[in-house]
């Protein structure tokens, strides 16, 4: 039986998880459309529904590196679902891919309101590299609205969580707020 | 240069690389040749060759006993036609298929010829690799419509998944046949990611155009890059300094360690055992950030450059990634014995998603999962680019073909890897980094092959009068290992389908292009 060893492991490792960052709200592109005291009950459990339209994975590659044991996730409330129906956040990632379009559009349209759109990367944010052409849209805010763009190639894991805490942190930034999302369980 | 116990018109064309070119006629007699002896069609891609007072163009790059050889043959620009390989290489289908979505160059006699790459964002009699494609502002969305190959029978039903997952993972479509839980049918569908790559590179400069290889496929941005850089220093015979050529190997490895760590633990993951995922990816983020320490990118994007690399590393950086190096391994050492004897986790990985060797041989599975399915192929051992043929790299293989055997291929390449990492380290050579290409003045071509994380990653390079890229093809061993997922995958339950995917761990973006 392997379970002395892994819990010899899981000893031995000790807790990676640091502390959260704070939220950037020079990253926003929309004005907070909620209410202060609603986002406070709201984004304590924030539910991220990650949509790929068209990215090179660089990305995905650093999404999953976000839900590994340094950033604590779950720790913090925030987690990642399988539907759009159940999400509150969509993450996108592009270059918007116009074989995507359909699918995205569709996304957004199923997940309920209230709800962010978090643009991840410097393809979802500008096109990148790919920039626009007859299979790309560009940036992901020509198709759907944008509330907060994350540049980078790829962002790092610090620096999307500063993006999607900007997303659901009151519009004037009250960051310090005990309750807000990304404190929770601390 | 005889192959399949023929003589062919071969150019030496770079270290274990081949040129040549023929009638399209003669092509079907090639392939054959190169199935004969063991070899595999890799890729195939089209050109149009126009504007260089030619017609079109059809490239096949083989794997032979000499190496690679790149095969190419004009077509006529009224009528670019050449003769169905896929009867002989089945991987050539989907090839094929996009080389028609994109150019226009038909498969004459091939048995499916659906759509692949296009959907609906240009017109079926539009060609947007054509220099005269005019489509560059996005045309209207048409309503999409593909025909899935359907199984019918009493209490068959289909699961249609996709392009949207349930996790983080790149779009595509998955059609599943079933009957109860078992799968009887799996047909994949692909082109979601298709965002233009190879337009994108029409006319870029060479720096720029190492960026965008880069980013085919993020996840194997060094082995792009290096494959890249290699085919258009051949092309513009230009050389590299030897520390520059060691610090890629070293990238190359450091990219392998990343991506097989991260696999290990999603593997654990997609069996209920969230603790393999924390102790690996714990791992591999310490990995990350050193390299982000060290060289300014925690997946080391643009640390290659056409003649050379862009950082450095020094000697107390070399001790960190060998202390690190020596950590990682008897860490890894000991959550494999976590999973060795981890009765789920054996249980769910052994039998399942199995690719027997004759399938294997028979599609042309490659790279890691071709290893794990006695496909003793990798061109770090076989056909060693510069550092590799003193590095002595030894090969992992398995015979299961299930996802045990592509678990147990990622470990042991994860410690040849590590030390591999350690032996570049200790034996770097000193001198520049880089070196400026040399000029052009003549329109030149190269072929860049490198052995990634997944597989061989093959970049075909035509560089124009001006000195800017005129073709690209970056080629990713996913196109081949693909329609290997389609297979492996009947007979198991639905439920098991992430795990083998992920056992798999292919790229969408890659082959979508």
């Amino acid at each position: 039986m392997p379970t002395p060893l892994i819990l010899y492991k899981i000893f031995k490792a000790g807790r990676v998880s640091e502390a959260p960052p704070e939220a950037d709200l020079s990253l926003r592109t929309r004005v907070q459309t909620l209410h202060a005291d609603i986002l406070k009950v709201f984004g304590q459990a924030l539910a991220i529904r990650h949509i790929d339209a068209g990215s090179c994975n660089g990305c995905e590659l650093e999404i999953h590196a976000l839900n590994g044991p340094h950033y604590n996730l779950d720790g913090r409330g925030v987690k990642f679902v399988a539907s759009p129906r159940h999400a509150d956040l969509l993450l996108v990632t592009g270059p918007l891919s116009r074989n995507m379009e359909t699918a995205l559009n569709r996304a957004y349209d199923a997940t309920p309101e209230p709800k962010w759109v978090v643009a991840m990367g410097d393809c979802g944010c500008s096109g990148g590299l790919f920039g626009e052409s007859y299979a790309t849209r560009g940036k992901v805010s020509s198709v759907i609205p944008v509330d907060v763009e994350v540049p980078g190639c790829p962002p790092t894991p610090i620096a999307l969580l500063q993006g999607i805490l900007a997303a659901v942190s009151p519009a004037g930034g009250n960051t310090t707020d005990p309750d807000a999302p990304g404190r929770a369980n601390e | 240069m005889k192959i399949g116990g023929h003589d062919w018109p071969l150019e030496p064309f770079g270290k274990h690389i081949w040129r040549g070119r023929m009638e399209s006629g003669q092509l079907l007699a090639w392939v054959r040749a190169v199935r004969e002896e063991g070899g595999q069609l890799v890729a195939l891609w089209g050109s149009d060759d126009r504007h260089l007072d030619g017609g079109f163009g059809i490239h096949a790059a083989c794997l032979t006993s000499a190496g690679l050889v790149w095969m190419s043959s004009d077509l006529p620009a009224d009528a670019p036609r050449y003769p169905d390989l896929a009867h002989i290489f089945p991987q050539a289908g989907r090839m094929q298929r996009a080389v028609y979505d994109l150019l226009g160059i038909q498969a004459i006699d091939a048995v499916d010829t659906r759509k692949w790459l296009r959907h609906d964002a240009w017109a079926e009699n539009e060609f947007p690799l054509r220099r005269d494609f005019s489509g560059h502002s996005p045309a209207p969305l048409a309503h999409d419509t593909y025909p899935f190959i359907r199984v019918e029978g009493e209490g068959v039903h289909e699961i249609a998944v996709g392009p949207i997952h349930a996790g983080t993972i790149e779009p595509g479509h998955f059609r599943f046949s079933v009957i109860g839980e078992r799968v009887l049918r799996l047909e994949q569908r692909s082109g979601y990611a298709h965002k233009g790559t190879e337009k994108r590179f029409e006319g870029m400069d060479l720096a720029t155009g190492a960026r965008l290889a880069g980013r085919v496929s993020g996840d194997s941005h060094s082995a792009y890059v290096w494959a890249y850089c290699m085919a258009v220093e051949a092309a513009t015979a230009s050389t590299v300094p030897q520390r520059g050529i060691w610090m890629r190997a070293l990238f190359l490895e450091i990219e392998r360690i990343a991506n097989h760590l991260g696999d290990l633990g999603g593997l654990g993951n997609d069996v209920a055992l969230s603790f393999g995922l924390m102790q690996f990816w714990r791992l591999k983020e310490d990995w990350l950030r050193l390299a982000a320490r060290l060289f300014g990118h925690r997946y080391l994007f643009d640390c290659m450059v056409p003649g050379g690399v862009a950082v450095d590393i020094d000697d107390p950086g070399k001790a960190e990634l060998i202390g690190l190096s020596h950590r990682i391994e008897t860490e890894i050492r000991q959550l494999k014995a976590i999973y060795d004897e981890h009765a789920t986790l054996q249980d769910r990985f052994a039998h399942t998603g199995v690719c027997q060797p004759e399938l294997a041989a028979q599609l042309g599975l490659t790279g890691l999962a071709g290893r794990a399915s006695a496909q003793a192929w990798d061109a770090r051992v076989q056909f060693p680019q510069e550092p590799y043929e003193q590095l002595n790299v030894s090969m992992a293989t398995q015979r299961g073909g299930d996802v045990l055997a592509r678990a147990e291929v990622r470990f042991s390449e994860l410690h040849e890897s590590l030390r591999l990492v350690r032996d570049i380290l200790l034996r770097m050579p000193a001198g520049a980094l880089h070196a400026p290409l040399a000029a052009v003045s003549a329109s030149c071509e190269g072929l860049g092959w490198v052995e990634g994380w997944r597989r061989e990653v093959i970049v075909a390079v035509r560089i124009g009068r001006d000195g800017r890229l005129d073709r690209v093809h970056p080629h990713d061993p996913s196109w081949r290992n693909w329609p290997l997922v389609e297979v492996g995958m009947p007979g198991n339950i639905v439920a098991d389908f992430p795990l083998i995917n992920k056992s798999f761990n292919l790229s969408y973006s890659g082959p979508d292009l």
